[in-house]
């Protein structure tokens, strides 16, 4: 065990590795960089901004500077923000995404496990149906709709909540609600399967016939294996769901780092850029990992192999 | 042992859980519910979050709009037609040939900590400004006119004294410049590239020359306008308030304003009608109609001094041949356009400049009718739209100039029978596209930073850093230097028109509209009018 | 705790796909039987020909503006309304149906043939490959996505290969991650030891053995996919990928529409109502395939 996850963290540090030389590469080929403008600066401006962020020395210079910032710890200063480091800028930012993605994350479990597993269970009645209706308008009709919809009620017509912003607790209610409805709908949906595929088996029958209720079986026998592609999906949804949404935080106006994601790449703010994927990189690589010790805890047949 | 470190991992899901419901701040009152007098406290979107509050470190519009509560030039802007009225200089000479200007500094001019606001802190300011290391993005807006600066941006001057920045004593300031530019107080009273800075304050942070000293931070932030920093969260609002050592502290109405970081105008729009917001930065184009007929009192649409145009790269063919840029140019309903796509009330245009900018009336005019667009497209070789190449108009994603780009592609299939296709780019590849001419066609625009006709005619100089086009006109770049030379307004502006004609002859560029701002406002805002740049100097506002 | 999952030997003997014909040919049936599933297949037949063929019918081409009578409400002439530029929003969201659905589907198919067949590999052979695989599949989940697909733009033109090379790129890897993980659990069943014990090939265990025992979760993901995919293609048309002006795609029309949704409600709910239809369809289809396929549960 020990063994496998020293070996799983060293294979991972050499990912990310390649993940930061890839990003570090393919951002400066994109056109367009930090200081373009719609008004141009004139190009001795230019040079000399360029100089002032080091962008004037060779490439293979700057990354060897970065990648030695990096070794200490420091992802180095934002270029669009000229005031913070990207470190501040995550750390300020983290924080308040994991907020609303443990609450997303925790509404999303339960509805959408207890929407799956109810649908497998009652499996062709209009239970079944009415969770799998409900699940796949929750994939279909997207967060950028859900969202404003539940403005338009919740907030102006009914006036519980405010429009948008990030101040008291009551202002966590919306945006959990509208991010965990959109990762429910897929769980709901892989639990049923998931489910399904256990409920026939065997030792479900065997546990049937010995007389354990209905209500044991499935926790105690079914979702245990029902939950594996459930699981396999969490890892990277996880690291999705944590690390903030566009859309969400754009609509409700949250400061949290998912809208850092899209707009460092757009500004070019190339060390954000470069950061928010380290983030990520770091959280999916930790989160797949956890998710392969978790299923050969769920289904003993699968050995550990690192 | 998997077992443990899975109970470990819930444990720590769990914490999370609970840190999430426990962490919340305590709510903000945000409308005014006080008792008694109404809280003079201002809410307003305000588009993205600033870059830096460093008045020398910035580009675009929401940094300075944070830039006109915060600081102060040494000339400011009036209200109702933003012309320079005295700021932190109480008077200003201009000597007779208009090249040296000397600003009367107040006698009690303070910085928001208190210290004395000198003459030399403004010396120190142009210089922080035009130093090249320290790279400022609107260096050039000093250093194109003043005696000297340009060469001690470009290092072949090393002696700042040679500049053309003199402190006469500790109140007074003055500025030579290479050429008299009328236009230049407007400059000084509108933009944030000739405020002051305080550099004695900057200096403690690191070194004067390097932008990220992080001086701006809360709670070091020395400013010199009606307001100071109160308070600042990334991404969510920056709230600023009265500055008790500003010189017109007793006429400032408001205790605070409070500018949240809302890019999107749907979330913006939604928040005015919760009541969060007093002010909107923008308005979605959708709901335009719907304010006018339900909340006719709460929108806004003011002209703004911007035009919106089609950029033509003349290298091109087919639009190496004016003919067919100009039969381009007026196979363009425009009326429609304005009407019945984007619908915020802009008005046409048919000539570049702004109708209407500081006194000056464009003559020149597009005219002619559809008939004149096929001749010309017929003279250019191409009869009923027959062998016309494939060409591509280019835009920047957005949902309002895919819509007009649609209208045209189809106004001018139905007028030429030529077939253009469409096609966008993300923000900055197509920013790119246009400084490397890299397009045929490309939707464009440009907003004035001061009022002055200048503002328009300037970019298509041979030359320019934002002509974009190709187009060289010898003619047109002489007119420029005569008019920079000029003795007279009267004299500048009838260049001017000859400038426009060329334009409109030329067509390098096809004009479309020019611009409006649409808003929502509260009408408990009071003492707020429209001005053609959208700034609204807030020390008159106040709240009923 | 209880008898870990087991395939009784039966499941070797009626080995699946070693019927081949039959065993289709009862899923059929079986799926005939079911009446969401036909519902749905219906469904499913009937938007797609009414892409297809409708705008042949229509009045009105998808481009055609009308700029006296905008963002008119659904009425006679308009069965479901016009756009901000007069456009009949019925042959609009027809020839956007031609894109999504073929987009959905052909990308969706690219994602599954690679997702299946990589994470199968790579589940199945385990050890060093396996790292090697899925520290693969971290990687490019981690690489900035938007960055990405300008870069293919820069580098490749615009295209509409582009397209599926863009969205495959990113929506096989969750259905690789699945499909390894039951390919793991189902690689130490008796019966993958006694086809081994037999002799069959790798190829053949995996293809023949492995997978049709897992079809249940890949079903299920890949009516998942479908969604993803067809808002991906907005997002890729925002980059300035995907369809142009004045062609339109589901996605797109959704999100238009998500604008103007308190105004003009008819530019969302009928774009919404088509896409969700569709999707709750083709979930219906894919329900009822897991279903027929699943050989054990006929036993029930």
């Amino acid at each position: 065990m020990l063994r496998f996850i020293t070996s799983r963290l060293l294979q991972s540090l050499l990912a990310l590795f390649l993940v930061i030389t890839a990003t570090f590469f393919m951002i400066r080929f994109v056109p367009g960089g930090p200081f373009t403008a719609e008004k141009a600066v004139t190009p001795e401006i230019l040079r000399n901004l360029e100089a002032h962020y080091g962008l004037d020395k060779p490439l293979w210079r700057q990354y060897l500077d970065y990648l030695g910032s990096l070794a200490r710890g420091d992802l180095g200063p934002s270029f669009k923000y000229p005031n913070r480091t990207v470190n501040e800028i995550i750390a300020d930012k983290v924080p308040v995404s994991a907020e609303l993605g443990g609450l997303a994350l925790g509404f999303a479990l339960v509805l959408g496990v207890g929407l799956g597993t109810v649908a497998a269970v009652r499996r062709n009645t209009w239970m079944d149906y009415t969770a799998s209706t409900i699940g796949m308008f929750g994939i279909s009709i997207p967060t950028f709709v859900v969202g404003p919809l539940l403005v338009l009620g919740f907030a102006i017509h009914l006036g519980w909540f405010n429009a948008s912003g990030w101040y008291g607790p009551l202002d966590r209610v919306l945006p959990a609600f509208v991010l965990g409805l959109a990762y429910a709908a897929p769980i709901s949906r892989l639990t049923r399967g998931g489910m399904l595929e256990v409920l026939h088996q065997d030792f479900i029958r065997t546990a049937r016939a010995k007389g354990a209720s209905e209500f044991r079986v499935v926790t105690r026998h079914a979702l245990r294996g029902g939950l594996l592609p459930v699981v396999s999906f969490l890892g990277p949804a996880v690291a999705g769901i944590l690390t903030g949404s566009f859309v969400i935080e754009t609509i409700f106006q949250i400061p949290g780092i998912g809208r850092e994601f899209v707009n460092s790449a757009f500004n070019r703010d190339y060390t954000l850029v470069l950061g928010t994927v380290i983030l990520y990189a770091g959280l999916i690589m930790t989160l797949n990992l956890v998710v392969d010790i978790i299923q050969a805890w769920m289904n003993p047949k699968v050995r550990l192999e690192g | 042992m998997l077992r443990r470190h899975l109970t470990l991992l819930l444990l720590l899901l769990g914490a999370l859980f609970t840190a999430g419901c426990g962490k919340s701040k305590k709510p903000t009152a945000t409308t005014g519910a006080a008792t008694g007098g109404v809280p003079q406290i201002w809410h307003v979107g305000n588009g993205s979050e600033p870059q830096d509050l460093d008045p020398q470190a910035i580009t675009g519009v929401p940094e300075h709009k944070l830039m006109m509560a915060l600081f102060e030039g040494l000339a400011t802007e009036d209200p109702q037609d933003l012309h320079p009225v005295p700021g932190l200089a109480e008077s200003w000479d201009i000597s007779t040939d208009g090249k040296v200007y000397t600003f009367h500094l107040r006698r009690n001019g303070q910085w928001s900590d208190g210290s004395p606001l000198t003459a030399d802190d403004c010396l120190q300011s142009y210089k922080r400004m035009i130093t090249p290391e320290f790279a400022s993005e609107y260096a050039y807006l000093i250093y194109d006119y003043v005696v000297g600066a340009k060469e001690y941006y470009d290092r072949k001057l090393a002696d700042f004294a040679q500049v053309g920045f003199k402190v006469i004593d500790e109140h007074t300031l003055q500025v030579t410049l290479k050429n008299p530019a009328p236009y230049l107080m407007g400059i000084i009273a509108s933009h944030y590239a000739w405020t002051p800075v305080p550099v004695k304050v900057i200096a403690k942070y690191g070194p004067i020359d390097r932008k990220r000293t992080g001086w701006t931070r809360l709670g070091r932030l020395v400013s010199s306008g009606p307001f100071q920093l109160k308070e600042w969260a990334p991404n969510q609002k920056i709230v600023v308030s009265r500055n008790p050592h500003y010189w017109d502290a007793a006429n400032v109405k408001l205790d605070e304003i409070h500018f949240y970081a809302v890019e999107d105008n749907a979330t913006e729009e939604r928040m005015f009608r919760t009541g969060q917001l007093h002010k909107t930065n923008t308005m979605p184009s959708a709901k335009i109609d719907v304010y006018r007929r339900d909340l006719p009192e709460s929108l806004r649409i003011e002209p703004y001094l911007g035009v919106y145009f089609y950029r033509c790269n003349v290298n091109r063919p087919p639009l190496n041949d004016k003919r067919v840029r100009k039969a381009l140019a007026l196979a363009i309903d425009r009326e429609s356009i304005v009407q019945k796509v984007s619908r915020g009330g802009q008005t046409p245009a048919y000539a570049v400049s702004y109708p209407g900018t500081s006194g000056y009336m464009p003559r020149a005019k597009l005219t002619g009718t559809i008939e004149d667009a096929k001749r010309l497209l017929a003279e250019a070789g191409f009869p009923g739209g027959k062998g016309f190449p494939k060409v591509e108009l280019l835009y920047n994603t957005s949902e309002s100039h895919r819509a007009i780009a649609e209208a045209i592609q189809q106004m001018w299939k139905r007028n030429l029978n030529i077939d253009i296709t469409l096609f966008n780019q993300e923000w900055k590849v197509y920013l790119d596209s246009q400084h490397t001419t890299n397009f045929t066609l490309q939707r464009s625009g440009w907003v004035a930073d001061y009022v002055d006709p200048h503002v328009f005619l300037e970019i298509w100089v041979s030359g320019n850093g934002n002509n974009d086009t190709n187009w060289k006109n010898p003619a047109y770049d002489a007119l420029f230097q005569q008019a920079l030379a000029a003795k007279s307004v009267e004299a500048r502006y009838a260049l001017y028109q000859q400038m426009d004609e060329i334009l409109v002859d030329e067509c390098p560029v096809i004009p479309i509209y020019h611009y409006t701002s649409v808003y929502a406002l509260s009408p408990k805002v009071k003492g707020y009018y429209p001005t053609l740049l959208d700034n609204h100097p807030y020390k008159y506002i106040w709240i009923e | 705790m209880s008898n870990p999952t087991s395939p009784t030997l039966a499941a070797v003997v009626a080995e699946p796909v070693e019927k081949g014909n039959s065993l289709w040919h009862d899923a059929w049936l079986r799926l005939r039987k079911n009446k969401l599933a036909v519902f749905g297949m219906v469904t499913i037949a009937v938007v797609t020909v009414a892409c297809v063929a409708g705008p042949w019918m229509a009045s009105y081409g998808y481009e055609q503006q009308d700029l006296m009578n905008t963002f008119a409400p659904p009425n006679a002439q308009h069965w479901l309304g016009t756009d901000q530029l007069g456009r009949d929003l019925l042959v609009r969201l027809l020839f956007g149906g031609r894109v999504s659905l073929g987009v959905g589907l052909a990308a969706t198919f690219v994602a599954l043939t690679i997702g299946v067949t990589y994470g199968a590999v790579s589940g199945f052979f385990g050890g060093k490959l396996d790292a090697l695989m899925m520290r693969t599949v971290d990687i490019i989940y981690s690489l900035p996505f938007a960055i990405f697909v300008i870069l293919l733009m820069v580098f490749f033109g615009r295209n509409i290969v582009l397209l599926f090379v863009a969205i495959g790129a990113v929506e096989w890897l969750t259905m690789a991650r699945i499909v390894r993980s039951q390919v793991m659990a189902v690689k130490k069943m008796e019966f993958i030891e006694a086809a081994r014990a037999i002799g069959f090939g790798r190829r053949r265990i995996i293809f023949r053995h492995i997978l049709p025992n897992i079809l249940g979760p890949i079903i299920v993901y890949t009516a998942l996919t479908i969604p993803g995919v067809m808002m991906l293609e907005s997002f890729l048309s925002f980059l300035g990928l995907g369809v142009q002006p004045p062609m339109s795609s589901w996605g797109v029309l959704i999100k238009d529409g998500a604008e103007k949704m308190e105004e003009y409600h008819w530019l969302l709910v009928y774009p919404a109502a088509l896409f969700s239809l569709t999707l709750l369809s083709l979930n219906f289809v894919g329900d009822g395939l897991r279903d027929a396929l699943d050989v054990r549960s006929s036993k029930d």
